[in-house]
């Protein structure tokens, strides 16, 4: 198993990646998966982080086999 | 209920018709119906708009306007919600979404409805690129 890290709309376009896959040993919350796509890049405050598509809070943890996914500010309607 | 993500155009008044024959369980309880079309604007910040494509996260998307509705229809007592909306490329004057409900009273309808799109705005996992003069884009990054 791993972990799968999904970029969405500008952030994807930012980070040059749609989806990576992490190894669980090295991604236990979300601040290491985005660290895992996106290396030293600033997460930015708006970012919003969402954990087997629900919307989670800073510091939520992760966990094998999770889909953690980071998105800009939402735009749809 | 029904939420639906459409890649194609669609006609918001056939597709209400349809629903309310065929697929809606409000029967002939309903005393009231509340509907919002939302349609795609030709100028944005001051910008013509030529087109646009919505992205969206499939799964969470889904899933999402599923808990918006069921919280709307728990919260304001509705008896059906109807919400369809597009993804992929779209065209100035094309419906974007339709959220529909249905209740016994006008109050509950006329909240319900403003509550989904107000949710569905904010939190729902959708995102405009919008295309603008001289072949130039530019991601959408609020909503108003």
């Amino acid at each position: 198993m791993s972990i799968t890290i999904r970029l969405f709309a500008s952030l994807r376009e930012q980070l040059g990646t749609e989806c990576c896959q992490a190894e669980p040993d090295a991604v236990s919350n979300v601040e290491e998966a985005w660290r895992a796509v996106a290396g030293d890049s600033p997460q930015g405050e708006n970012v919003l982080v969402a954990v087997n598509m629900e919307y989670v809070k800073p510091g939520a943890a992760v966990k094998d086999g999770d889909e953690v996914a980071f998105f800009p500010p939402v735009t749809g309607g | 209920m029904k939420i639906e993500i459409r890649d194609q155009p669609f006609d918001p008044w056939q597709e209400l018709s349809s629903y309310q024959q065929t697929g809606s369980t409000a029967a002939s309880s309903y005393g009231a119906t509340a509907l919002f079309v939302g349609t795609m604007r030709d100028f944005n910040e001051g910008d013509r708009v030529h087109g646009m494509t919505l992205e969206h996260y499939p799964g969470m998307t889904e899933k999402h306007l599923e808990a918006i509705c069921h919280n709307a229809i728990d919260r304001c007592n509705l008896l059906d919600a109807l919400v369809i909306h597009r993804v992929g490329p779209i065209e100035p004057g094309e419906p974007i979404v339709l959220v529909a409900v249905w209740s016994a009273h006008r109050a509950a309808a006329f909240d319900a409805c403003r509550l989904i799109m107000d949710d569905l705005k904010s939190r729902a996992p959708f995102w405009k690129k919008e295309e603008l003069d001289e072949g130039k884009v530019r991601w959408v990054d609020h909503n108003t």
